[in-house]
């Protein structure tokens, strides 16, 4: 175990006081100390959003790039450097809204790798818009008559299109927080973690003691997270019947990169080595 | 001496096989061809041709005049019939009613179903082709067993040998020196020349006409250990080659104008992440879908602006298949040193048009990466913007150095990547990263020039009309008039060398472009401050034929 402080930067974090962000940023730096990764093993990939300034707080590799476009660029770092340990940190609008079909894609591809969401059913940065997560009804700084669209079941959603790994976790619960992430990490495939992370300043519905008083830890029930049609109803829950927290569905499946031969048993593919010269047998055809 | 053939038919018929085959087996031979493709935006039915042209000296583009057709069908003969140049022929299959005493009809469908095989009749008018033209079988076995498997092979020989004796010979063809050479398109030279180049990773979403180039890279993808994925849509593919460039490999994507219109984002995101790249718009007719399967030139205003905010890029057209091979390797070691952008412009008409080329010589490619390595870095900590006296900060692959860390950033970042919003920060950063196009605008190449040596008349042209072009100012030329050309394959930052110097030797400028807004002419004008006294221009979708050029300009111009 590392000290966790190896992760500080010298960033000023620009989050606001009592923000859910700090408790994911310490339960980042408290699992990767855990599980003894160097930060140039790490790559934080984000888009754009409060959540995605996460790669600045983390002293490891971060490609902090476009709104909605985090899973992409993860996805070619990873297929680049089977070594690297790559995180996606990034919001609920950037993750289900902007980047939708690229995580319905990503699912599908199943490129090793962990995407955080950090749920707070609001747009943050552009202050107070509703969320592809933000419920139905929901009076926003722009939905000023309540939210016509319905919320989406995003668990549900990622179990439906084939995910191997989802599940959800409490930024106020720090060890649960790290117990899930240390599990996504560690699985092979592209795992999916939900973050209920309450935002201070723009959603006064689903505030922390909201979300404190309907989560429940489904590892103190006798839930199988192994039969996807209990999941699927699982991941349907959310609400004043509760929250289920902890890993909703768990599949172990072959990974992007396991279909590639060369990859699963070679070298990365940035170590590839190649010369100009070893292209002229592909000129052959044309001859 | 040179020869066309146009072979016509509805799509699904194999008007392209046939195509290939001959064209292949006649630069076997020794001699210069080119195959260009018209065709529909359909799989089946309607009205597709290639034209061959085949010569014993050097050719660049199509012709219009045609010594024989291959009718597949009747419209063949009804649309192209008055192409035939005195004495020319239209060989048939019997099923084909048409009226003409120029046809020659061939029971290709039966000779086909004779030799084995009723989807060999391509093959039966191939042979009668041949003899028509008076050339020997050499070749033509070797060609159908590289394509086929032995039997399949077997009967198609069969089937030409067929139709090759049921005809007479009718031409009188000059025999070229047997010499070594390729016969390609753009579309596998860009591939080739990404290969050749150290490409690891290429992510496309398919667009006609753009699609080939991945097809190639797919195909041998396993042999040469390289990743090529089909994404989900073009912004997938630009960010997905952005996240693996930023990982160390070498890394491309390739559209048409719409799909490179989705990417414009991330050109962005790689304007102030600097993260190398090279993207491959080859261009079709728009605005939106527009004519799918045909050609234009239209795209290089969108390429030259498109991208919020400043940053440096580089634009190349590539002009013939030779050129987009070497021009495809060179994009990427210009991404890896300026750590830029690179965008390369083909066209449908390149993309698909065959030709005869000297083979590649690979030993002409390097791979140059500029990477900074541990010890070059030292004990400090590692600062991806550091700032610098050319703009070029040192890249370090991520994850190779004990402990130093690669932070990017999309929004302005010090030179560590952290995010800053300070005005001198801003500043410098700005100075630094547009202070890269000096060094890009170093290494421009000037354009080619044809003609006489002090024209009266300069055509400027870029990227596909090179070919149509240079053949233009050689029949120009032949007829006494004195005309030149520069045809331009870097454009972007504009080389200005010979435009400079023919510019003032010239009493007229004319741009001969696929577009109807004359875009190299705004580019050369925006520049340098030169204007084009005339411009001879084409947007229907079909490329200009040298006689087209030369005829527009005899009447148009002088």
């Amino acid at each position: 175990m590392f000290d966790p402080k190896i992760y500080d930067t010298r960033d000023e974090i620009a989050w606001c006081p009592g923000c859910g962000n700090f408790g994911i940023l310490n339960g980042i730096k408290q699992t990767l100390a855990e599980m003894g990764l160097k930060p140039h093993e790490v790559v934080i990939v984000s888009g754009i959003g409060q959540a995605a300034k996460t790669p600045h707080y983390v002293n490891v590799n971060g490609y902090n790039g476009l709104h909605g476009r985090a899973v992409p660029p993860a996805q070619g770092i990873k297929i680049a450097n089977k070594n690297l340990k790559v995180i996606i940190h990034s919001g609920d609008g950037d993750s289900y809204g902007e980047g939708g079909n690229h995580i319905l894609h990503g699912i599908r591809r199943n490129v090793d790798l962990t995407h955080v969401v950090h749920f707070n059913q609001i747009y943050g940065l552009t202050k107070g818009q509703a969320s592809p997560t933000t419920a139905q009804g929901h009076v926003t700084n722009m939905q000023f008559d309540g939210n016509k669209n319905e919320e989406l079941r995003t668990l549900l959603f990622a179990i439906s299109v084939g995910a191997g790994f989802v599940a959800r976790t409490f930024s106020g619960d720090k060890d649960h927080y790290v117990k899930t992430l240390k599990e996504a990490i560690n699985y092979k495939g592209y795992a999916l973690v939900d973050v209920l992370q309450p935002c201070v300043v723009f959603n006064r519905i689903n505030t922390f003691q909201w979300y404190k008083d309907r989560v429940y830890d489904l590892a103190e029930t006798d839930y199988d997270p192994t039969n996807k049609l209990e999941a699927m109803k699982k991941a349907m829950e959310f609400g004043d019947e509760g929250i289920p927290i902890g890993v909703i569905y768990r599949e172990e499946k072959e990974t992007y990169i396991d279909k590639i031969s060369y990859l699963k048993d070679g070298p990365p593919l940035v170590d590839r080595e190649w010369r100009p010269e070893e292209a002229e047998k592909y000129m052959d055809e044309y001859r | 001496m040179d020869k066309n053939i146009l072979i016509g038919g509805a799509a699904g018929q194999g008007i392209d096989t046939l195509g290939d085959m001959i064209g292949k087996t006649l630069s076997r031979k020794g001699y210069y061809v080119h195959v260009s493709k018209d065709f529909m935006s359909r799989i089946r039915g309607g009205h597709n041709f290639n034209q061959i042209r085949f010569s014993n000296g050097p050719i660049y583009s199509h012709w219009p005049d045609l010594d024989c057709i291959i009718a597949l069908d009747e419209a063949t003969v009804e649309l192209h019939a008055d192409r035939l140049r005195e004495g020319g022929v239209i060989l048939c299959d019997d099923s084909v009613k048409a009226e003409d005493d120029r046809i020659i009809h061939i029971p290709m469908v039966e000779f086909a179903k004779e030799a084995g095989n009723v989807r060999t009749s391509g093959s039966v008018a191939a042979g009668a082709l041949f003899k028509i033209f008076g050339e020997s079988t050499d070749e033509v076995d070797e060609i159908f067993q590289q394509r086929f498997k032995r039997e399949i092979a077997e009967v198609n020989s069969l089937a030409f040998r067929k139709g090759y004796d049921f005809v007479e010979k009718r031409f009188e063809v000059e025999r070229p020196e047997k010499r070594e050479q390729i016969f390609i398109d753009a579309t596998n030279a860009i591939a080739l020349g990404a290969l050749a180049g150290g490409v690891g990773f290429f992510a496309s979403y398919p667009m006609t006409p753009a699609t080939g180039i991945m097809t190639k890279l797919s195909r041998i993808q396993t042999d040469a250990k390289i990743v090529v994925e089909q994404v989900e849509d073009e912004i997938s593919a630009i960010n997905m080659a952005l996240g693996a460039s930023y990982a160390g490999v070498r890394s491309m994507t390739a559209s048409s104008g719409g799909g490179y219109a989705l990417m414009v984002e991330a050109l962005s995101l790689q304007g102030i992440t600097e993260t190398p790249i090279v993207v491959v718009d080859v261009q079709r007719p728009g605005p939106a879908t527009g004519l799918p399967t045909r050609t234009e030139q239209a795209d290089l205003d969108f390429v030259l602006f498109s991208g919020h905010g400043e940053f440096p890029r580089m634009v190349i057209a590539v002009r013939n298949p030779e050129d987009a091979f070497y021009q495809t390797a060179r994009a990427l070691n210009l991404a890896d040193k300026y750590q830029t952008q690179v965008i390369i412009l083909s066209d449908q008409y390149l993309a698909d048009a065959t030709q005869t080329i000297a083979p590649f010589d690979f030993s002409m490619v390097t791979i140059e990466r500029y990477f900074m390595t541990a010890d070059e870095l030292g004990d400090e900590d590692y600062k991806r913007y550091k700032l610098t006296d050319d703009g070029i900060s040192p890249r370090i692959i991520p994850g190779k150095i004990e402990n130093q860390i690669v932070l990017i950033d999309s929004d302005e970042h010090d030179e560590y990547g952290h995010i800053t919003e300070s005005a001198e920060v801003r500043r410098a950063m700005v100075d630094k990263r547009m202070k890269k196009l000096e060094g890009i605008r170093s290494e421009v190449q000037e354009p080619d020039y044809f003609g006489v040596d002090n024209p009266e008349t300069l055509l400027l042209g870029w990227g596909s009309m090179y070919g149509p072009i240079r053949e233009a100012v050689d029949l120009l030329n032949r007829d006494g008039e004195s005309v030149g050309a520069l045809i331009f394959g870097d454009l972007y930052p504009l080389p200005t060398e010979l435009l400079n110097k023919y510019s003032k030797v010239a009493k007229r400028l004319v741009n001969v472009e696929m577009n109807y807004t004359g875009q190299l002419a705004r580019l050369i004008r925006q520049e340098t401050g030169i204007f084009m006294d005339k411009s001879i221009l084409n947007y229907d979708g079909r490329q200009m034929d040298s006689y087209t050029v030369y005829k527009r300009i005899k009447e148009e111009v002088l």
